[in-house]
């Protein structure tokens, strides 16, 4: 209850604080920026590891001035690794929360599921991670992609096979049987078809599958010389493990950008080593294309004392927010349609380098896709090198 | 040709062995209590968490880790009877299916919100490195967990079999009213019961927490693997647990291996259909009505 007292005080204390509340409170009403990803479920470590980067991201902007002279505030929801969660949570952040644009959904399976959404109320989506073709050929203008395509990714794999010795000669695949990983086998499988590398076996696993001692047993009697492995981080790191207890005795590596980092504190036995198709390799920062953007990112992944390895993923979410913030600048406001126009011409200085759009889909009901770099990092004992 | 079978039929053996843990544990209860119990997924994880805590934040010896997680298990299933099952007792099997199902998602939202939703790696002492005989290949770690769940099973076969708290289990499983007449205290077995079933459920998750990822959600689908084999040996059919969780072992395994690695998991669920189509009573049970 009021008391004569808490009234005074009130009253002294409204007048010195009005201006205040002015200054930062009404004439600063946040720009949202709406997001989704896996926060629980089974690719979780992947959907928080992104968010903490879309987070840093919001930090660095914000302590920078933010956008539009008003601070940034993601609003993130949790899609539980399953699509039908990521279409309501989806329409939860463009009814709800009314967000200009947004950032998700990382397997192209919730992704997929998202994009009649976008259509039916025309708010762009960053596509940060999903890598299935469709999601940028379908004719959904509202799209815009800053990963690569399983083809694109696979383009950059064929470029650095000159690097390893000895040769790739004859692959097989274990892959998560959903967009993600079927793409990963269709693209793969082309791309190095074409270059004289002829795939062995195909096997899949289910996203929750834990136990892969049967797919990796019938994997063990194909003649190929390399298995790659693509799946969420989790699933990935009993792959590999169980591989090794199988005594598949193939070069293993991983695609889409998902790292093992738990096999950097319980490493492989020792003389086995694995290696990974990742987007940033924050073990050389130097060496990305814009390495202050990657220090900024590090430095504030860090100042919150986050796992290093979440950094492999992270920058996605960093990257996606960059981007929004960018079109939202250049829309000279936070609507929805004129970010979509805006997002045409932004060129942002990213983590994983330059990101601009191309048109790809249908004339006239085009999506945007940018065209990322890619690095492919060999871990051994625990320590991570480029190749 | 045979090195595959050989390493399917060791791959199913150690994965039976564990699901047939998981499967006694679910029986027993039904068995004596005539309870569904939808926390049994959920018991799993919870002993995979604890070990996980146990191990990695406490810094607590492995071994008795897994023992601790074990009795821990065995605790909060006493917990679950006497604050949500004992007040049902006379309740309907829908009334007491509904309770356990809203106990399920409870436990699975708590350790979400105590553990996060990103997936935890219990480290152990042993080697990554394969044991190799012939062409068959097995993790030391996997051997270990294989040998301590058929330890398991005895120990709690004897249990039944040589105790006093055993016989009067299998008293009140035959016919609760006479066992009560006869002067057992058919409320301390139920306790006692749903308390060792879970500890069971628990010592499953803590020994394949180690082996796999401990993760909120872990229990899902064990859950559900559960349930198949219990209807494979015959609901409340304890040997037939044992006998349906290698069964569905192997038939996930050569499964998997020959046919299609797809469908992994719809071959053990594509093995009860054809169970309840020939015999409808489960692979051991004899033809009984319940409820």
């Amino acid at each position: 209850m009021l008391n004569r007292r808490t009234i005074l005080l009130g009253g002294l204390a409204a007048p010195l604080a009005a201006p205040l509340v002015l200054r930062h409170g009404l004439a600063a009403e946040p720009v949202r920026i709406g997001m989704t990803q896996p926060l629980t479920g089974v690719v979780a470590a992947s959907g928080n590891y992104v968010a903490n980067g879309a987070k840093a991201a919001v930090a660095v902007l914000n302590r920078a001035g933010g956008v539009l002279g008003r601070p940034i505030e993601l609003v993130l929801e949790d899609n539980k690794s399953n699509p039908r969660e990521a279409v309501a949570a989806a329409e939860k952040l463009m009814l709800r929360d009314r967000v200009p644009v947004m950032i998700g959904a990382w397997s192209s399976t919730f992704t997929l599921a998202i994009l009649p959404k976008l259509l039916e109320y025309k708010v762009p989506m960053i596509v940060e991670t999903s890598s299935a073709a469709r999601i940028t050929t379908s004719g959904n203008p509202w799209v815009f992609r800053i990963a690569p395509t399983s083809e694109m990714e696979a383009l950059a794999f064929a470029e650095l096979l000159p690097k390893f010795s000895p040769p790739i000669r004859k692959i097989d695949f274990l892959s998560v049987n959903n967009d993600f990983g079927r793409g990963a086998t269709e693209k793969y499988g082309a791309v190095l078809g074409a270059k004289g590398i002829p795939t062995g076996r195909a096997e899949t696993m289910t996203p929750e599958a834990t136990d892969l001692s049967a797919q990796l047993t019938a994997l063990k009697q194909s003649d190929s010389d390399t298995l790659f492995v693509t799946t969420g981080v989790e699933q990935l790191t009993l792959a590999l493990r169980q591989a090794i207890e199988q005594r598949v005795n193939k070069r293993l590596i991983s695609t889409g950008g998902s790292f093992p980092d738990q096999l950097l504190h319980n490493p492989l036995p020792a003389g086995q080593s694995s290696d990974h198709i990742l987007f940033y390799a924050p073990w050389f920062p130097e060496l990305a294309r814009h390495p202050e953007v990657a220090r900024a990112y590090t430095d504030e992944w860090n100042r919150n004392g986050w796992e290093f390895a979440g950094l492999t993923e992270g920058f996605r979410g960093y990257d996606a927010v960059l981007t929004a913030a960018a079109a939202i600048a250049g829309a000279g406001k936070p609507e929805a349609e004129a970010i979509r126009q805006a997002l045409w011409k932004v060129d942002v200085k990213g983590v994983n380098g330059d990101i601009r759009f191309f048109k790809e889909g249908p004339a006239g009901q085009e999506s945007g896709q940018n065209h990322p770099n890619a690095y492919v990092v060999r871990l051994a004992d625990g320590k991570a090198t480029l190749i | 040709m045979m090195d595959q079978a050989l390493q399917h039929l060791v791959n199913g053996t150690v994965l039976g062995g564990t699901y047939a843990l998981l499967g006694i544990g679910l029986t027993l209860i039904f068995g004596v209590m005539r309870v569904v119990n939808f926390t049994h997924g959920e018991l799993y994880a919870f002993g995979a968490y604890m070990v996980y805590a146990l191990v990695s934040l406490l810094g607590l010896n492995f071994y008795l880790s897994l023992v601790l997680a074990t009795l821990l298990g065995v605790a909060l299933g006493a917990l679950v009877e006497l604050v949500l099952l004992r007040p049902l007792r006379h309740a309907d099997i829908d009334s007491v299916m509904l309770v356990m199902i809203g106990a399920a998602l409870v436990l699975q939202n708590t350790e979400m919100w105590v553990w996060g939703g990103v997936a935890k790696m219990v480290p152990t002492p042993f080697v990554g490195t394969p044991l190799v005989v012939g062409p068959v290949s097995v993790l030391p770690l996997r051997l270990f967990v294989f040998a301590v769940a058929v330890a398991l099973l005895v120990g709690f076969w004897l249990l039944l079999d040589r105790t006093r708290i055993g016989t009067a289990m299998r008293a009140t499983f035959q016919d609760p009213q006479t066992a009560s007449l006869m002067g057992v205290r058919v409320g301390l077995v139920h306790t006692m019961t749903f308390a060792l079933g879970s500890g069971l459920a628990a010592a499953a998750g803590a020994l394949l927490g180690p082996v796999f990822v401990v993760s909120p959600t872990m229990g899902d689908l064990v859950g559900l693997k559960a349930f198949a084999i219990v209807i494979l040996g015959g609901l409340g059919n304890l040997p037939g647990a044992a006998i349906g969780g290698f069964a569905l072992g192997y038939v996930e395994e050569f499964g998997a291996g020959y046919l299609s690695t797809e469908y992994r998991d719809a071959f053990g669920f594509l093995l009860i259909i054809l169970v309840l189509a020939i015999r409808p009573q489960g692979l051991v049970a004899a033809r009984e009505r319940i409820g």
